[in-house]
């Protein structure tokens, strides 16, 4: 059952029975985003947990999860709606063959621009939304869609509706819980930054991604974790390409918990270095000289 | 909150809100008034109590890049915490010598006059032009580097198309069919699909992305590179401008200002690092992390301007173009000592970097740089 959290301390709680472990800037952001109504901008490493926290949000709101992936040159009729043309034709042709075309033309076009022959995509999903609890929109990687697109976006957001020629204005009056993430390849319009509440999300703590790697990978028992989690940190300090994020300590820990490992040796990790670092220069760099390295960060904890 | 400065002000969020986002204005963070309404807004949920609820909302709603969040903090404890202000005075960045006080003594020397003095002095004008269009920027004295500069503005960029994802429509018949379009005209033809319409893909330009070398060997260059920054961020909207030195510093922002001056005057308060060492490969390391293989970078047209004197080791530098090389279209790297007889690009930096070099160009005079035009857009 949802309760309407009544401060930053209610959603942090909250978060964490769903398995989402947040610091006390996360929680105060997501409250204020939750009671202003305010879309909640995300910005980070790649593998912070952004597009989780959506997830969880959905998951302990009850909402629906509706996912906007952007990508270069999307545009209204991929995030918005579309009209069912190959549907369309057939009533058309339909219409046609029974005599009806010729006499009633408009009463056939309504037809045609009706609700039945409408595509909903995740806007209009999100924002005309009949089910019972407000969704969660999220919009995952803002960054990569072009800058026309994010006017658009800020249209749709700000009014909560959204005006289709042919049919009239659509929009349930209740506002969706909008994450917006991006990965920082550009700068987004401060326009839409300043509707939206700012975070920029870091890497976890010692503390907190020993027991992130607790709550994900229950194989992973408590000496493995600790482990695991100083031989990220110590990874992260590194100067690798693609510093591991929290997504990647949470398939490294599962996948030697899996291998049935209870403690980090040298082939270990050679073994399973894959889950961790994506780039060959970076397993060559760790393998090369850092193995050590990490096995002495490890063994200190 | 008892710590707050002034007991009077506990009473009223706005006025605090007020107070402190004035404070963070002092130190060059832009805040609109609508932020201010959303922070006193944000207040009013999480209250003034808890010394982190107010840093948080704060934070949340008063700044938007994670660059500011330093200075944000700082201020924070300023206003919130009664710490002597001072820290502010030393930590800022000391804005060293910049070209805001070049182009000052410029105007003041530049004899009114001339510039009303309109009909005749437009002739005269014409043939100096000409040959400083090929004279080493190292060479040019003030009022020339002047003249250049003005020139500068007259560059215009076109760099070359790739196919973007949207679609346009066409009268033309493609491969795509546009069924919205094609499906209208079939309702006036009775439910027949008789006149068929198409899109085709629309053309983007790339981006462009400049790495200025602001170091000391590149002094005489450096302040003419900028200009010609300005000249291609202004003229397009798909660039981004960066300084290297012995730091990376974006400045596409700095230079976004339509009036040069300006922006070049906030562009060199923006770079800490004018006339310092290089260390190319370490700045080059930095700009790939943070920027270029995020995704700026992809796609993208790099232009590097540099003498290649470095400090650091060429093996990262080579590793760091080759990496950023893995990503972008096309490298160009600009080398104003190139045009020098005699020279060739053996120095540790130059030579590790040139295997990952699409375009080798002499960036000395402003012929050279129309030239860095023209490879842009090829």
């Amino acid at each position: 059952m949802f309760n309407f959290p009544d401060s930053p301390a209610a959603v942090s709680a909250a978060l964490s029975d769903h398995n989402y472990l947040t610091d006390e800037g996360l929680s105060t952001v997501v409250y204020l985003a939750m009671t202003m109504q305010r879309p909640l901008f995300l910005e980070g490493d790649a593998g912070v947990g952004k597009t989780e926290l959506a997830k969880v949000l959905a998951a302990w709101t009850g909402g629906e999860l509706i996912r906007l992936q952007c990508y270069e040159g999307i545009d209204a009729s991929q995030a918005l709606y579309e009209w069912d043309y190959t549907r369309q034709l057939l009533h058309l042709r339909t219409a046609e063959a029974s005599g009806r075309a010729e006499s009633d033309s408009e009463a056939i076009e309504d037809e045609l621009y009706s609700d039945r022959f409408l595509i909903r995509r995740p806007l209009l999903q999100a924002i005309d939304y009949s089910g019972e609890h407000r969704p969660v929109l999220l919009v995952d990687e803002v960054d990569r869609a072009d800058d026309e697109f994010e006017a658009f976006l800020l249209e749709v957001l700000s009014d909560h509706s959204v005006t289709i020629p042919e049919l009239g204005t659509l929009g349930s009056g209740k506002p969706p819980l909008v994450v917006v993430t991006s990965n920082r390849t550009r700068d987004v319009h401060d326009a839409l930054k300043r509707r939206c509440l700012y975070h920029w999300v870091n890497h976890p703590d010692l503390e907190r991604e020993i027991e992130i790697i607790r709550l994900k990978s229950p194989e992973a028992d408590a000496a493995l974790a600790r482990q695991v989690a100083l031989a990220v940190q110590a990874m992260r300090g590194m100067g690798l390409y693609k510093p591991p994020g929290v997504a990647e300590t949470i398939d490294w820990s599962t996948a030697l918990g899996k291998l049935g490992e209870s403690i980090l040796t040298e082939e270990t990790i050679k073994a399973t270095l894959g889950t961790v670092l994506k780039y060959r220069e970076d397993q060559e760099r760790v393998s090369g000289q850092g193995i050590e390295m990490i096995m002495a960060a490890a063994a200190n904890g | 909150m008892d710590e707050t400065p002034n007991d009077e002000l506990i009473s009223n969020p706005a006025r605090i809100a007020a107070g402190f986002s004035q404070l963070l204005r002092g130190l060059g963070i832009e805040v609109p008034l609508s932020r201010v309404m959303s922070f006193v807004q944000a207040l009013g949920w999480v209250g003034l109590s808890e010394r982190h609820s107010v840093y948080w909302a704060g934070r949340a709603t008063l700044i938007s890049d994670p660059e500011d969040i330093e200075l944000y903090n700082r201020a924070f404890e300023v206003f919130w915490e009664r710490k002597r202000p001072s820290g502010l005075d030393v930590e800022l960045p000391a804005i060293s010598v910049s070209i805001a006080t070049d182009s000052d003594e410029e105007a003041a020397d530049v004899d009114p006059q001339i510039d009303e003095d309109h009909g005749p002095t437009l002739q005269l004008r014409y043939s100096p032009t000409e040959t400083l269009k090929d004279k080493d920027f190292a060479e040019c004295d003030e009022q020339e580097l002047d003249e250049l500069r003005r020139l500068m503005g007259s560059l215009r960029f076109t760099s070359s198309l790739r196919p973007s994802r949207r679609r346009l429509p066409t009268k033309y018949q493609t491969r795509h069919p546009d069924m919205r379009r094609t499906l209208r005209s079939a309702i006036s033809m009775g439910g027949e699909p008789i006149h068929r319409k198409f899109v085709q893909r629309d053309r983007r330009p790339r981006r462009l992305v400049l790495l200025i070398d602001v170091s000391g060997s590149m002094e005489p260059y450096a302040r003419a590179l900028i200009r010609f920054a300005h000249a291609t961020v202004v003229g397009r909207t798909r660039v981004e401008a960066f300084a290297i030195g012995t730091r990376l510093t974006r400045i596409t922002r700095e230079l976004s200002s339509r009036d040069p001056d300006a922006a070049l005057r906030a562009a060199s308060g923006a770079v800490t690092d004018w006339s310092g060492g290089t260390r190319l490969g370490a700045t080059l390391k930095e700009f790939n992390e943070l920027w270029g293989l995020r995704g700026m970078a992809r796609g993208a047209i790099v232009v590097l301007l540099s003498d290649g004197w470095d400090r650091g080791e060429p093996e990262l530098l080579g590793e760091q173009m080759q990496r950023l090389h893995r990503v972008s279209h096309r490298q160009v790297w600009v080398n104003p000592l190139k045009h020098t007889p005699g020279y060739a690009p053996l120095a540790g930096g130059m030579a590790a970097a040139l295997p990952h070099t699409d375009d080798f160009i002499e960036g000395h005079s402003f012929e050279s740089l129309e030239r860095l035009a023209e490879a842009v857009s090829a």
